[in-house]
């Protein structure tokens, strides 16, 4: 079996989701014709038509509402919004609708959709393409957020994702489309969500992190284990709800624990998962919790951007300071 | 610039449609519809059961049984008219302020009354299942509507989606986001704008420098018509017609109906803060129920006695309704965790527990 880039994985999970169910309907700007701005989409209008593959106007707000319209009707919605940064006109479509149809019909209608939404930084893009606001998404009641990375787990997890009766932002890291490569086995077989993977065992330090940015977590681990430190490292990779479960046993074996992510850190993700394990592992700590994140500014353009990642050496110094905490 | 290199390259028209005249006397072309009894005589008692309704819910709040609530009075025809002319498989997507409409399409008083009263059970109503719940962000069921159309489009079932809008509505991005969609696709989707002059304290006029709302359609690609929206008859014959033309494949239409706000913005609202007493006055000079009396009186398809008959029903009715709402206990708190997902998520689970805990301390 060959080894495929993430974005082909996603490829590959969409032509799947829409050859076992006609009720998958793929649109948003450039996903037709053109295959989408990264290719997620390529091919796929030949194989199943226009009106499944369907070009939409320049309109994110009308993208995620059409996904609660044609939701209520039975169909399977999966959007396309072209950047993280274009996403914020949805967000009232999330919040107000997608997210609480559900409740506030007591189970009348209900909104299964994904809006897919490449992330992140890395890519030397313009202003506006490499942001990464998760957290703002994390705070709505009602969905669900996922990031994959890795190719195995953008297939597993987006097959997953369409197939959930309930709304779904999936989170694409931008970085990992064409570097991360991996091999998929094209089995329609879905990955847990809500399902914290432990991508590797450790035993003196748990690193928890998401999408992209888990590359430099893996090697800052690398680099921790030729110091002898044995870190474990988690892909969270299902944001809202998260497993707290994977986490807090972790944190129970290991005693400390380095966050890392590319978003901003004030009302971060990190935060979130730093407050439960304060609330419920604080007697198996054994140093304060350390955040690795991107900086409070606005997200720099392409000559800084490495500047704000969590670079390998932030993760291997702040893993350093938690283990040396006496 | 030389006069030959300009050329008009498009024009348009908006038409306005009305039938029946504000002192209810037939005016404008004569209407097949104006004849038909066995159809107005169900608009006009729906109008009034809608007002009773109306008047009751108002009481119910001022006297602390109900939340706050968006009154419709004035502005029956709209509501009423569009539902009559929609078949019971088409979509309605109502503003806040479409009770007629919710009535006519099968909703229960009590059920709405249980909505305004602060329960969510009250949008698992009786009415079709597959309507929207009422649209609180102004503007924002409209994209919706035009994804409802895009699924009937694709399955080509011959049903549409009927989007109900306020004047204000019309200033929101969703709304022409989603009519341009409708447009490119030529969705079966009815816009109607209820035109009833006032945004809460903003008028029309600060609203938009447009002529006319219909017109708004126009840049979409697909017509838009005004109609005397105080005019049942004239609301009644657009709708079905732009519901017709939707279902058999003509694409998006929009209607504009003109009427007026006679009642405040909501219960929470003094509307005599931003508007004078003479212009509420002046408008009740036309608003819909007396002119359809007026009308169906003259042409003596309905009478003293059946007036105060149906006084006496729609009061029962109602009556019966608030006992029914009043009548629906608190629902468990715990219950504000279902239907959050399909399933309640294990981290949420725990949420609830500390609810249950809570409230049986």
């Amino acid at each position: 079996m060959p080894e495929i880039t993430l974005v082909e994985a996603i490829n590959l999970a969409l032509a799947r989701a829409m050859q076992d169910d006609p009720s998958v309907i793929v649109f948003g700007e450039d996903v037709g014709v053109n295959g989408g701005v990264f290719r997620a989409t390529a091919g796929l209008q030949q194989r199943f038509g226009r009106e499944r593959v369907m070009d939409t106007p320049l309109s994110e707000l009308l993208i995620s509402g059409l996904c609660v319209g044609m939701a209520a009707q039975g169909l399977k919605p999966v959007g396309e919004i072209q950047f993280m940064g274009f996403i914020y006109p949805c967000i009232d479509q999330l919040v107000n609708h997608a997210s609480r149809l559900r409740n506030r019909t007591q189970g009348r209608l209900s909104s299964p959709m994904v809006l897919r939404v490449p992330c992140g930084a890395g890519i030397r893009a313009p202003e506006h393409h490499s942001e990464h606001t998760e957290a703002m998404l994390a705070h709505i009641p009602g969905l669900r957020v996922v990031i994959p990375s890795s190719p195995e787990r953008a297939y597993g997890l987006l097959l997953a994702s369409i197939r959930d009766p309930d709304p779904v932002v999936f989170l694409e890291p931008t970085r990992l489309y064409r570097s991360a490569k991996g091999k998929v086995e094209d089995n329609g077989e879905v990955m847990p969500l809500d399902v914290a993977f432990v991508l590797r065992e450790g035993k003196d330090l748990t690193l928890i992190g998401w999408g992209a940015i888990l590359r430099e977590t893996l090697v800052a681990a690398d680099v921790l284990g030729n110091r002898g430190i044995s870190a474990e490292v988690i892909d969270l990779a299902t944001l809202k709800p998260y497993d707290e479960k994977t986490l807090l046993a972790s944190v129970a074996k290991t005693g400390r624990c380095v966050i890392v992510h590319e978003a901003a850190r004030t009302g971060g993700v990190g935060a979130e998962i730093a407050a439960v394990i304060a609330e419920r592992g604080l007697t198996s700590l054994l140093a304060p919790i350390a955040r690795v994140t991107g900086y409070d500014t606005v997200m720099p353009l392409a000559r800084l951007e490495q500047h704000y990642m969590p670079s390998v050496d932030r993760i291997v110094a702040a893993a350093q300071r938690v283990c040396e905490f006496a | 610039m030389p006069k030959e290199d300009i050329t008009v390259i498009a024009q348009f028209k908006v038409w306005r449609r009305r039938f029946l005249a504000a002192d209810g006397t037939l005016c404008g072309e004569p209407s097949a519809l104006a004849g038909d009894f066995s159809t107005l005589i169900p608009l006009y008692q729906g109008m009034v059961l809608t007002r009773a309704f109306d008047l009751k819910a108002v009481g119910l709040q001022r006297t602390g049984r109900l939340g706050t609530y968006a009154v419709s009075l004035g502005q029956e025809a709209v509501s009423v008219g569009v539902a009559s002319a929609m078949a019971s498989e088409d979509v309605l997507f109502p503003s806040y302020r479409d009770n007629g409409a919710l009535l006519w399409r099968g909703v229960k008083m009590e059920e709405i009354l249980l909505y305004w009263g602060g329960d969510e059970r009250g949008s698992h109503w009786s009415g079709p299942l597959h309507d929207f719940p009422f649209c609180v962000p102004v503007g924002s069921q409209a994209p919706h509507a035009a994804g409802v159309a895009y699924a009937f489009k694709l399955r080509k079932e011959p049903r549409v989606a009927v989007c109900l809008l306020g004047d204000g509505a019309t200033s929101k991005g969703d709304v022409y986001e989603a009519m341009n969609f409708a447009g490119v696709q030529n969705l079966p989707l009815v816009f109607v704008v209820n035109n009833n002059q006032w945004a809460i304290s903003v008028p029309l006029k600060l609203q938009t420098s447009a002529e006319t709302l219909a017109q708004k359609a126009i840049a979409a690609g697909f017509p838009g018509e005004q109609v005397d929206g105080n005019d049942v008859i004239a609301v009644r014959a657009a709708a079905e017609q732009a519901i017709a033309a939707a279902r058999a494949g003509g694409g998006p239409r929009l209607i504009e109906a003109l009427t007026y706000r006679l009642g405040d913005h909501t219960t929470a609202d003094d509307a005599a803060r931003y508007r004078p007493a003479e212009e509420v006055q002046a408008h009740w000079k036309e608003e819909p129920i007396g002119r359809l009396r007026a009308y169906l009186v003259g042409a003596k398809a309905w009478s003293k006695a059946e007036e105060e008959q149906l006084a006496a029903e729609c009061q029962q009715r109602v009556e019966k309704a608030v006992e029914h709402y009043l009548a629906v206990g608190p629902r468990a708190p715990r219950t504000m965790f279902d239907h959050l997902y399909a399933e309640l998520p294990a981290a949420y689970a725990a949420q609830s527990d500390e609810l249950r805990d809570v409230v049986h301390a």
